[in-house]
């Protein structure tokens, strides 16, 4: 991926607070910048409470970011929408939920919930393009279209998260946030999803957002990661840098706590420890340190030379 | 590691040839078929399988909470225990009704730590009040005793400041904090079986380590025997002993974790053990098992997981394998390791994981 290009999306500076009672509130995104470039997946981890959920969501506009900047491929789409930058977002930005039960209207047919978006945008000529569509689609998440006259409730799990990603990618979007879309399904079925997503980004150059707190997971699909802890991006670079050389202790807690399936060495690791106040770290304090061309760590000069001499 | 002696005098959990089935609008499930598993003192076991092979359903016919439609058609699931006076005693689950073991057993021998802490916690109850309950239930504490061995307990499972969370409310703990809670409350009788259904499935993965360690250490302290039932094999290889290999209510493999991981002989373990994510590969594609799992209404034919199987031989679509011993403590139920079968070597994926698994844990040795 090559930073030459100009990013599909670009987020500066994005804070999204909730009040919660008059004197308090809830910074859940605290000033996070990052780019994502056309076709390519950039994965967003932590843990529960880091706000990577919540960053999908105020950048598809379910929320109203309380500041910064979203630049989606040359429209402003923060502050307040215009009829022309709403509908282009609207089209052009999908997303994946993550539990597939709950995001399908149980009283519509499959097809039906898949049409509803180029329905509603007005996109086909006629029922006839949009059975197509429909078919198509449907035939490349590998459902068949006799399928389409189901209801929700007769399929499998990994079966509903396809229909949750047809929906989506019917729409022929520019960008996917899948907000945890493989958390609810099998290992076997896990591994299923995430190979037709890559299969079909590969076909139809999508680009992902992709959302999740598994790190091994991400790791098969995203070209970049960032590593969000309450409200902030604490460390972001490539898939590799992220894996082989990660500097904030922060994201090398994360990686150790992934449990690897050998049960010798399993049984002798003990996951690295991290503690925020124990340590020191306030992340507003911090400002991101380049190591590489995408490789960015949060912290302040005296941190950063510390975490370097390890 | 330090291998359990499976010696049959260590035995606490016997189950022979369980049968369950559920009866639905649709028809009769065949849920559990024929499962047999043994559980020794101070043991790990760890079943695995999908949602669907039967796993949660064995564990609860355990805990006398099997849904009300379910049948226990036919098995036996042996229990020894001391009771009061020392003495060692033998039941048999199958006999007993629900509510018998409920009253009993559950609780007080057996205890069950579940899935989803908001949800198994009592959110209008203190969370000292939860502690305390059963040990004024089954031992008839006085509420001093009982708050003296709530305290105890707190501090036990990682709660600092245990005089102030003693009153304190389940939604004003995080959520790994009342997981600690329920284990607490699991412990509180002292019980001889911890059964965890997926304990740490709706944690973060840093919580996940935490509780799986704290499982660990109280199980190295007070000697008992656990089961874990999960679909995680990264949190099988950290804690279990002893695996089965659940797929559609049958065990299709089972033995010593070292002898699975490292030697698996069914198709499914091969597919399960391939497709989980490795995080020094650079793969860029995740190896899928094709399909998905039977539906159990329909009466299966014989291997259930022939379908799926792309080393499936002609006979596992007629006739179900019986358990191959194949060495030490490990079975298989698969036709491949019969003597007539032809010989099947490893997807080569496979084989280099395996090789690279066994390189990794050479340096420990």
């Amino acid at each position: 991926m090559t930073n030459i290009r100009q990013p599909l999306l670009h987020v500066e500076n994005l804070k999204q607070y909730f009040k919660v009672s008059r004197n308090y509130m809830t910074k859940a995104v605290d000033g996070i910048s990052f780019d994502i470039y056309e076709g390519e997946t950039y994965g967003l981890v932590g843990e529960s409470g880091s706000g990577k959920s919540t960053t999908g969501r105020s950048l598809i506009r379910l929320y109203e970011p309380t500041d910064g900047k979203i630049i989606f491929d040359g429209h402003d789409i923060s502050g307040k929408l215009n009829k022309e930058d709403e509908k282009f977002l609207r089209t052009n930005m999908q997303m994946i939920f993550q539990d597939p039960m709950a995001c399908l209207n149980p009283r519509r047919k499959v097809s039906q919930i898949i049409a509803e978006g180029l329905k509603i945008h007005h996109i086909c000529k006629d029922n006839d393009e949009i059975n197509e569509k429909v078919t198509n689609i449907l035939d490349k998440v590998g459902l068949s279209k006799e399928q389409g006259t189901r209801f929700p409730h007769q399929f499998s799990g990994g079966q509903r998260q396809r229909v949750g990603i047809a929906r989506a990618l019917v729409m022929n979007p520019k960008l996917v946030i899948a907000d945890e879309c493989i958390s609810a399904l099998d290992v076997s079925i896990q591994a299923q999803v995430v190979n037709m997503m890559k299969d079909l980004q590969d076909e139809l150059g999508t680009t992902y957002l992709f959302i999740a707190h598994d790190l091994s997971m991400v790791k098969y699909i995203s070209d970049r990661i960032g590593v969000m802890h309450l409200g902030h991006i604490v460390e972001t670079g490539t898939t590799d840098e992220i894996f082989k050389n990660p500097i904030h202790p922060y994201t090398k807690s994360l990686l150790s706590a992934i449990p690897h399936p050998n049960p010798v060495v399993e049984k002798q690791r003990v996951a690295l420890n991290y503690d925020k106040e124990k340590e020191g770290i306030d992340y507003n304090l911090g400002h991101q340190h380049q190591l590489s061309e995408n490789h960015f760590v949060l912290a302040t000069d005296d941190e950063f030379e510390k975490w370097m001499n390890k | 590691m330090e291998t359990i002696k499976r010696n049959k005098n260590e035995r606490v959990l016997f189950i022979r040839d369980l049968n369950i089935s559920f009866k639905t609008a649709y028809g009769i499930v065949n849920a559990i078929r024929g499962v047999r598993l043994d559980l020794f003192k101070g043991e790990t076991i760890a079943i695995v399988g999908e949602s669907g092979s039967g796993k949660s359903v064995t564990v609860k016919t355990l805990m006398g909470i099997l849904d009300s439609n379910g049948v226990i058609d036919s098995g036996q699931i042996i229990y020894t225990y001391k009771d009061e006076n020392g003495d060692e005693q033998e039941i048999d689950l199958v006999k007993m009704n629900q509510k018998e073991i409920r009253y009993k057993l559950c609780g007080k021998h057996i205890a069950m730590v579940f899935q989803d802490p908001m949800t198994s916690l009592d959110p209008t109850m203190s969370i000292g009040k939860q502690i305390m309950e059963p040990m004024r239930q089954h031992y008839k504490y006085s509420k001093q005793e009982a708050k003296q061995k709530a305290l105890k307990l707190l501090e036990e499972v990682g709660i600092d400041n245990p005089e102030k969370r003693f009153k304190q409310y389940p939604h004003e703990l995080s959520g790994g904090m009342r997981q600690r809670v329920v284990i607490a409350i699991a412990l509180a009788c002292d019980p001889d079986i911890l059964i965890c259904d997926e304990p740490t499935t709706a944690l973060d993965v840093t919580i996940q380590a935490k509780i799986l360690e704290l499982i660990k250490e109280i199980q190295n302290k007070k000697g008992i025997s656990v089961i874990y039932i999960t679909h995680d094999l990264g949190v099988v290889a950290k804690v279990a002993d002893y695996v089965a290999v659940m797929y559609a209510g049958r065990i299709v493999e089972k033995g010593k974790i070292n002898e699975v991981f490292y030697d698996p002989r069914h198709p499914y373990t091969w597919g399960l053990l391939s497709s989980m994510p490795d995080t020094d590969t650079n793969s860029r594609r995740l190896f899928a098992i094709a399909g998905s799992p039977p539906n159990l209404m329909e009466r299966v034919n014989g291997d259930a997981f022939a379908p799926r199987n792309p080393y499936a031989l002609n006979i596992d679509f007629k006739e179900e394998p019986p358990m191959y011993d194949v060495g030490g403590q490990h079975r298989v139920a698969s036709w491949l390791a019969d003597q007539r079968a032809p010989k099947v070597s490893l997807p080569v994926e496979l084989q280099e994981k395996l090789e690279k698994m066994k390189k990794e844990a050479s340096i420990y040795d």
